[in-house]
């Protein structure tokens, strides 16, 4: 065997190679991821005529959104399920928030009789299909008078975003040394103050990352919307199925809707893409 | 810690509260806080476990928009479901769905996860867009792919021309199933990715450095090395994608809403065509209480699975 230098060439040779076949791999991966969504914007930009064509070359416009928010006299109610959506996710998180904060405080710090098992049923309902209480909370809503109602939509929805906070923010107490806590007692906090002034600012980085994760989850829901509400208090994913229902069929139009239901979500995640492994796997997987 | 990967901080476990309390504080009171800081999500859990029951009750009755009074039929509806040709059809369905998609994107997302590990500028940028699939709401991603689908104004169809396909669309049963499950592959692919992505970053060098001087190739380090190291994070993504797409509605319901025929009529989709579409309640439930048994008996047997193997990965 020569000792170094001659065996590189080939080498880097064979690596050149092998890197533009990743390249071109990820490529390929991700003209099927993006196109997709390329796609939709286009049709979104596309006038009435131009909708059933496939060539690029067109004058972009942006009457569809303007149709679809209501802007002209088409008197969409669009916007009114944007703001349903709006109101019930945000609702959802906030409930979670009050109630998740020290449910993960708890299972966090202390251990406590079922508190494991407490633990285990909340990731049990990330995994059981929501339909299973669809029928019985359908009726009871109907005697309640939830029935379409963005408060009966904050109830429910919390279901889906509840033990995404409570185990995504355990893990974050879990992170924070309790020994800050117990130096914060020692200088004559009590227990209340420690844990207003030193955890919770502690962990306001996973709260704020939660909080966004948890608002996706409940926007992006659809089958809770679909099936408790009718038209007060349906939500755009909802809606923008709708449209597709119809017999005169604007795609442009769907499209825009489409887009227009898609954008919150995506701008979110690139908010807190450093948290979202963590997020999206329940903590089960750390970044 | 029921899936969490072990963590080397350092938690309070076995006693209550850390350090000194105040003296105002009774033990007693001490004791209690935990409890105190849980109630409210005891009681949420009480709060969803009461609907959760009710319906389990509807299915030893006979309750359907055409019996509003319902007569108590014990077991019948299980019975009548399980002898159904339509139920072995639906889980045959939800079989081939959950199982394809989950392995399909498995590897994919695996497969994309090792290439962009290589840290090119091209990975790099890649890596901040892999997730906008994942983000974007499953029903909105399915209408999309309708869409795209749609012989008028999609684009699968002029592509599908380019090389030779005229067969596009969902309208055959086996192009149906393909689709839904092209569809699933697509938008959940970046969630093994980022979890595989994680999981690599996470990963020791030394082993591989020393597997590089003994001159393995890169095939036995995969497969000796990256793959087992890697498997307690790929499980935790197996086990999300396995039971998200078992019980998978939003994107069949909104793609081909189980058609055409059956074709792909999954649990969840025959679930609510009998609860909704025949207001059939009782028969509709007895099949959601079935799918949800599928899910929990699945889950509970794969996140034990994964907290041995979590424990074992850890050294305990």
């Amino acid at each position: 065997m020569p000792t170094t230098n001659e065996a590189p060439r080939p080498g880097r040779l064979r690596r050149f190679v092998l890197d533009r076949l990743t390249d071109a791999t990820l490529l390929v991966y991700f003209a099927f991821a993006l196109l997709p969504v390329l796609f939709i914007v286009l049709l979104s930009l596309k006038t009435n005529a131009e909708q059933t064509t496939t060539h690029l070359s067109f004058a972009p416009t942006f009457d569809n959104y303007r149709s679809v928010l209501g802007l002209d006299d088409t008197g969409s109610s669009y916007l009114r399920f944007f703001m349903s959506s709006l109101i019930t996710s945000v609702g959802a998180v906030l409930v979670s928030l009050a109630i998740g904060i020290p449910m993960a405080y708890a299972a966090a710090r202390y251990r406590f009789r079922r508190s494991e098992d407490l633990m285990f049923m909340l990731l049990s309902f990330r995994f059981a299909p929501e339909l299973t209480v669809i029928i019985p909370l359908a009726v009871l809503y109907q005697q309640m008078g939830l029935y379409d109602t963005h408060v009966g939509m904050i109830w429910v929805l919390q279901l889906v975003t509840m033990p995404l906070v409570v185990w995504i923010l355990r893990s974050f107490f879990q992170d924070m040394p309790a020994e800050l806590e117990e130096a914060a007692l020692l200088d004559g906090y009590t227990r209340r103050q420690a844990f207003f002034r030193v955890a919770l600012p502690l962990v306001s980085p996973g709260i704020a990352a939660v909080s966004l994760l948890a608002f996706i989850f409940a926007w992006n829901n659809f089958i809770f919307p679909f099936t408790l509400t009718s038209g007060n208090a349906q939500t755009v994913t909802v809606s923008t199925l709708a449209f597709l229902g119809g017999n005169q069929v604007r795609f442009n139009l769907v499209a825009a809707g489409a887009v227009m239901a898609a954008l919150p979500p995506l701008i979110l995640a690139l908010l807190i893409q450093r948290y979202l492994v963590r997020g999206l796997s329940f903590g089960a997987v750390k970044s | 810690m029921s899936v969490a990967v072990p963590s080397s901080t350092r938690t309070e476990r076995g006693s209550p509260a850390p350090g000194p309390d105040t003296p105002r504080v009774s033990r007693r009171r001490r004791a209690l806080r935990p409890y105190l800081l849980a109630v409210p999500a005891v009681l949420l859990c009480v709060g969803i476990l009461y609907p959760f029951f009710l319906g389990a009750s509807y299915t030893l009755f006979d309750f359907s928009a055409q019996n509003p009074d319902p007569d108590m039929v014990g077991a019948e509806n299980y019975t009548t479901i399980l002898t159904s040709a339509a139920f072995w059809n639906s889980a045959r369905v939800t079989a081939i769905y959950a199982i394809g998609a989950t392995v399909v994107e498995t590897v994919l997302g695996v497969g994309i996860a090792l290439l962009l590990n290589r840290s090119t500028i091209l990975g790099r940028m890649l890596e901040r867009v892999v997730i906008i699939p994942l983000m974007v709401a499953p029903v909105v991603a399915a209408i999309m792919w309708r869409l795209l689908l749609n012989p008028e104004v999609g684009w699968v169809a002029p592509i599908a021309g380019w090389i030779g396909l005229t067969h596009t669309g969902t309208d055959s049963p086996v192009a149906a199933m393909v689709w839904t499950i092209v569809v699933d592959v697509w938008i959940f692919t970046p969630f093994v990715t980022v979890i595989a992505l994680a999981g690599l970053s996470s990963l020791p060098s030394s082993p591989f450095e020393a597997a590089a001087v003994d001159g393995a190739g890169w095939w036995m380090t995969f497969r000796r090395l990256t793959l087992p190291m890697l498997w307690p994070y790929l499980l935790v993504a197996v086990i999300f994608r396995l039971m998200d797409s078992v019980k998978m509605f939003d994107v069949i319901y909104s793609l081909t809403s189980g058609g055409p025929g059956s074709a792909t009529t999954s649990m969840s989709i025959q679930a609510y065509q009998e609860a909704i579409t025949y207001a059939r309640y009782s028969r509709g439930l007895t099949y959601m209480l079935l799918l949800w048994a599928v899910v929990f008996v699945v889950s509970m047997i794969l996140v034990r699975y994964l907290r041995r193997i979590q424990s074992r990965a850890a050294g305990v």
